[in-house]
């Protein structure tokens, strides 16, 4: 049967903050844009976002980009590129205040400006103190961004496809993106969409671990048919452990609870982070907190009966602060680990909850790879923005906030690179013949297995593999054995078994093509962990420690690289990294202390 | 009776925004396995129409702001929520 082919300017898929800032300039520069998500755009991710969006606005204390650019390039232990980071924080207070134009709800001062809270990492005068730059709804951030995003989009006339998964690139010839398969639920149909462009905006892939803060939709769909497609992912070894997980159940605690003054305690009762870092003490970075935490909970002073977590401290808050502005934590604590924070500290535990790689692109959200000795060549029809992608703003550590900040700053830029290149008067390149047949065939195979595991057990098994062998705790040895495990998850992975062959909302057929997905993601993060011989930023390894030659057992000299993996051969390229900013002078790096 | 297609798109509403909403709904979903009737049905799927916070915010009972239809699935939720 042929496949019904929609036709558009440009396919976004993904209706996550990205997705939907991306869509909204396409659309109102009056472009025809289809937007592809899972499920209902507003249940995105992105709703899950609590403490802000990061712009130096200076509207609680002295603040500009300046600083801001400072401390991501720090925050990132220079693996950022300093001209994305500089591009960034220059845009970060339009961005702001375009959604606030749009109706966007932020708390406010008492003199009207948009109130602003302190978070981890960022500060004022590089790096002399912590200074207010999160700019927040309540602690419902993410929520009240896709809601703002949502209306506006539907008011300039995107077309939402919502409950399509997306399968698969379609390339031409000549390696050209020309449009992406896409299976409808509904009815369990694969169609074509053929478009002058199409955009990555999938979000992260946060369930390839088995503890982690990301909902359970996090499969890394756009990793996935970007790798299947030949295309590099970059710095996939690098994931963020957020430092306040609750333990036991991995719902996250915001880092707005230590912005607005929580204190973590090891079982001595004792503010560690005081210790570890003088100045910015819990306020420090997500990697150095989590490692220190990390690190007492090995040196025998977590708390609890197994001594395997540690206590996040709200309670000299007050109930008046905790329930106006950290609601959402006083929930948490009573359903997810039976505390009330407003009395008693809370369980918590450093749990992953970011991907600082993924698909590479540069500044304007054009994907880009290594070809004919121009490792930034760009690939024509492809663009990626958001958590899916790596421009490279977080480098080996994202700083709180930087995300939603990143969707909006990307996801305008790409949409603005877009309307300025007048897609809208460029042809369609054509489709090649049998477009959606590679797609066909990956649901044919399972619609055709008479035996096998089901996805979820292999997923499961990938899940405990990573958590064990990529998680905060790394060692050379325990990663290498991971890549051999999940080099045989994969093998296991190609010989998945439906219960279910119908077709009309085959939630078993989608979930086997998420673990397609997640394979891949899970793949690239292994074995470009077990590759980087250094200790940087999220990804810490015991047998790279702290030296004279090499601090904190970063060694610039060797490692200064993003990673590129591709499926093909579980092979490894390396690219330098951009210490170049676009206009002010590069920051040198230098040992991270707080 | 409901029928498969009912039923894996019920699971499928059940995959939400973030965590404490999946987590609730997954608990529900492997407690009860394809038992609901038509009502249970009806409400849960009228539920899962909400946006995550209003949905979250019923659940946890900080709201009682929701559909007067739902009322007994309201309270299974917050049973399963309270028993974990
Ligand atoms: C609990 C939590 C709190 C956070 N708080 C903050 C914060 O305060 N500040 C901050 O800066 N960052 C925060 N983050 C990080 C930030 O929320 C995410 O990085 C960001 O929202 C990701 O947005 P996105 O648009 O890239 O993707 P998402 O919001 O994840 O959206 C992905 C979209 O892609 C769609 N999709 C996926 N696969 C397919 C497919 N195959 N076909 C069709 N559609 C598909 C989905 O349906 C969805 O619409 C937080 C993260 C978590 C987990």
């Amino acid at each position: 049967m042929a496949q019904t082919i929609h036709k558009y300017d440009a396919v976004v898929v993904g209706a996550g903050g990205a997705g939907m800032r991306c869509s909204l300039q396409l659309a109102k520069a009056g472009l025809r844009v289809a937007v592809l998500s899972k499920v209902f755009p507003t249940r995105s991710h992105t709703v899950a976002a609590q403490g802000g969006i990061g712009a130096s606005l200076g509207n609680m204390d002295e603040d500009n980009w300046h600083y801001h650019f400072y401390d991501t390039v720090k925050g990132s232990d220079w693996l950022g590129d300093q001209d994305a980071i500089e591009f960034m924080c220059r845009e970060a207070p339009k961005v702001v205040y375009e959604l606030e134009h749009m109706g966007m709800p932020f708390d406010r001062n008492p003199d009207g400006t948009i109130y602003q809270r302190p978070f981890g990492g960022h500060s004022a005068k590089y790096g002399e103190k912590p200074v207010p730059r999160a700019c927040a709804a309540a602690d419902r951030t993410g929520h009240a961004m896709l809601h703002t995003l949502y209306q506006n989009n539907v008011r300039n006339k995107t077309q939402f496809f919502v409950e399509w998964m997306a399968l698969d690139l379609i390339r031409d010839s000549e390696g050209d993106v020309v449009g992406v398969t896409a299976l409808e639920m509904e009815t369990g149909e694969v169609a074509i969409f053929h478009a002058k462009c199409v955009l990555l905006a999938t979000g992260g892939a946060g369930r390839i671990f088995a503890a982690s803060t990301n909902a359970f939709i996090n499969t890394g769909d756009g990793l996935g048919m970007a790798a299947r497609a030949g295309i590099p992912l970059e710095d996939m070894e690098f994931w963020q452990f957020h430092p306040t997980g609750v333990h036991n159940a991995g719902v996250l605690l915001t880092e707005g609870c230590r912005g607005e003054g929580a204190i973590l305690r090891n079982k001595n009762g004792e503010r560690f982070m005081e210790r570890y870092a003088p100045k910015l003490k819990d306020l420090a970075p997500r990697d150095f907190v989590s490692r220190c935490m990390d690190q007492e909970i090995k040196e025998g002073r977590g708390c609890g009966p197994n001594g395997d977590y540690i206590a996040l401290d709200l309670t000299h808050l007050g109930g008046e602060t905790i329930m106006k502005r950290l609601p959402s934590v006083h929930e948490i604590g009573k359903n997810f680990a039976n505390v009330d924070v407003i009395k008693e500290p809370i369980p918590v535990v450093p749990t992953i909850h970011y991907q600082m790689g993924g698909v590479p692109t540069n500044i304007h959200g054009q994907v880009v790879v290594p070809k004919n000795g121009n490792p930034n060549t760009i690939i024509n029809g492809l663009y990626a923005i958001g958590e899916a992608s790596c421009v490279s703003v977080h480098g080996a550590n994202r700083l709180g906030t930087n995300s939603l900040l990143d969707l909006l700053v990307f996801g305008r830029a790409a949409g603005n690179h877009l309307v300025e290149t007048a897609l809208g008067s460029k042809a369609h390149k054509p489709l090649p013949a049998n477009a959606a047949d590679y797609s066909l065939s990956r649901i044919a195979v399972l619609d055709n297995s008479t035996s096998g595991e089901y996805p979820q057990d292999v997923a499961n098994d990938l899940r405990k593999t990573m958590q064990l062998h990529a998680g905060v705790f790394r060692t050379q040895a325990s990663m290498d054995e991971g890549v051999k495990k999940v080099v045989a998850i994969d093998e296991r992975a190609k010989h998945l078994s439906l219960k279910d062959k119908s077709k009309i909302f085959n939630t078993a057929r989608v979930e086997a093509l998420e673990v397609a997905n997640l394979m891949e993601a899970a793949k690239a993060t292994m074995v470009s962990a077990a590759a980087r011989k250094e200790s940087r930023g999220a990804h810490t390894v015991d047998d790279y420690g702290d030296t004279v030659e090499h601090p904190l057992g970063r060694n610039d000299q060797e490692w200064m690289k993003h990673t590129l993996w591709y499926t093909e051969g579980n092979r490894l390229d390396y690219k330098p990294v951009n210490l170049k900013p676009l206009t002010v002078e590069s920051i040198p790096p230098v040992k991270r202390t707080f | 009776m409901l029928s498969d297609a009912e039923l894996s798109k019920l699971r499928w509403r059940c995959r939400r925004g973030f965590l404490e909403n999946d987590l609730v709904l997954e608990r529900l979903l492997k407690a009860r396995g394809n038992e609901f009737t038509r009502d249970e049905f009806t409400q849960l799927k009228a539920l899962l129409e909400l946006d995550d916070n209003n949905l979250w915010d019923i659940i946890a009972g900080r709201n009682d702001d929701y559909p007067p239809d739902t009322e007994p699935m309201v309270a299974t939720l917050r049973q399963t929520l309270s028993t974990h």
